[in-house]
């Protein structure tokens, strides 16, 4: 069991849950409150990620992070080192792989909210980050969930962009779904039935985890 | 005093009204779908018109020739509309306290005491809207709506499910407490009963367009005309 790679899975979905949350709660509260034809447009660009395959995605951010565009040349003279081939690398891969994982399911659950309690909270002169805070979120609990949930178990199981973005280094890019990949090249199905069962053992947990903790606090609109 | 000229579209139906009144409680009255929610809804805020111009004590608050539209938070008007819409995971001071957010905690307390008190909704603080029956509800969302102190009160058909004694006490205690704290109110109804048992000025709306506009007793009669005229005709 390489625990190298099973620590930065968890490390890598950790981290690209939680900025995937500061996005994905004010973007998908801009998608269902706000007006103006160009929301139409900024929903698709939220969920292309969802129908790109995960090898182009990260073949376009491999180039763009790269030494030839100035976004990468900005970046590496930024942060002193490039981001393909980084952790950080992954990370930006990831948010951008998982964001309509996110979003989705916020946008779903922020629109079942009834639109007079909206209204309401509006005519009391909630602003829209506390309308989102006091009013959305809390009525929208289980989207909430599920976009945690989501997001989380889609980046502990991305393949594709996070070898063409991080290739395959040990302790920085080497995820559990590669070391999968290089077992089963290997010829070494033993390890990687070990490896396969601990990345479904942990969605299975998460799920259990989440979803038992949703019950007992009684958890019922989406 | 209460100005607006009004032009809005909601799908196929058009209103364009233009009134200005000072009265300290005004009926707008008319049927179903003549526009009164979509008048308030205007006024209050919430939707913006095509084009017009809404002022509250001479002071604009919508402008459409200057691209002027205050949120609806900050425009000092309330609406209280015939679907109580309480927060449904607050309790009935929590949904109270909503719009007190400025406030101390202990004047908050305070505050919210009063409303209740004023709707008779005390004994209803704890409770879970989800407790409440659609009378009891209907409390709460106007002691919610007056706690800000708002200048301008909006009523929507509010008092649907409250009986018809309830209805009237709490009527004689909320129009008591609008005088002394000087705000307007305008109250919509398709009930001609509510528009006489108030006693006030009646803007009458009918397919979108201002009738009407004067004395309760005045208009009504004059509608009550209007549709026998109709019926001996047809």
């Amino acid at each position: 069991m390489d625990w190298q790679a099973f620590a930065l899975s968890l490390r890598l979905a950790t981290v690209t849950t939680a900025i995937l949350l500061t996005i994905a709660v004010p973007l998908a509260a801009l998608l269902v409150l706000g007006r103006g034809r160009w929301l139409a447009a900024l929903e698709a660009l939220a969920t292309l990620p969802m129908v790109l395959p995960p090898t182009v995605l990260g073949f376009f951010l491999l180039v763009l992070l790269g030494p030839r565009t100035a976004v990468g040349r900005g970046i590496a003279a930024l942060l002193g080192h490039p981001l393909a081939f980084s952790f950080t690398g992954l990370v930006v891969g990831s948010v951008i792989y998982s964001l309509p994982f996110a979003v989705q399911p916020l946008v779903a659950g922020f629109a079942s909210v009834d639109t007079a309690l909206v209204d309401a909270a509006r005519l009391l002169g909630a602003s829209p980050a506390r309308l989102v805070t006091s009013i959305l979120l809390p009525l929208a609990r289980r989207s909430l969930l599920a976009a945690i949930v989501l997001s989380f178990l889609h980046t502990i199981g991305e393949f594709g962009v996070v070898l063409m973005l991080g290739g395959d280094i040990p302790g920085a890019t080497r995820t559990l779904s590669i070391v999968l990949y290089n077992q089963v090249e290997n010829f070494d199905y033993a390890a990687a039935n070990h490896t396969a069962a601990i990345l479904l053992g942990m969605s299975v947990l998460a799920l259990a985890l989440i979803y038992s903790k949703a019950q007992n606090h009684g958890v019922g609109r989406a | 005093m209460l100005e607006f000229s009004l032009n809005a579209r909601r799908g196929s139906f058009h209103l364009q009204v233009e009134c200005a009144f000072a009265s300290d409680w005004t009926v707008v009255f008319g049927p179903s779908g003549s526009g009164k929610s979509t008048l308030l809804r205007l006024l209050a805020g919430l939707d913006r018109p095509a084009r017009g111009r809404i002022a509250l004590d001479a002071h604009a608050i919508t402008e459409t020739a200057t691209g002027l539209h205050l949120a609806p938070g900050r425009r000092h008007t309330a609406l209280v509309a015939q679907q109580p819409a309480l927060f449904p995971h607050l309790s009935v001071a929590a949904n109270v306290a909503y719009g007190l957010r400025s406030l101390d905690r202990a004047t908050r307390a305070a505050r919210v005491e009063e409303m209740l008190a004023l709707t008779g909704a005390t004994d209803l603080a704890r409770r879970r809207p989800q407790d409440l029956s659609g009378g009891e509800a209907q409390r709460v969302a106007l002691a919610r709506a007056l706690a800000p102190a708002p200048r301008l009160l909006l009523l929507d058909e509010p008092f649907s499910a409250l009986d018809g004694e309830a209805s009237d006490a709490l009527l004689e205690r909320l129009q008591s407490w609008l005088r002394e704290n000087r705000v307007q109110a305008v109250m919509a109804t398709h009930d001609a009963t509510d528009a006489l048992a108030t006693s006030a000025e009646v803007l009458l709306l009918r397919e979108g367009r201002l009738a009407a506009h004067g004395p309760a007793a005045e208009v009504l009669a004059a509608e009550r005309e209007r549709l026998a005229t109709r019926l001996r005709i047809t």
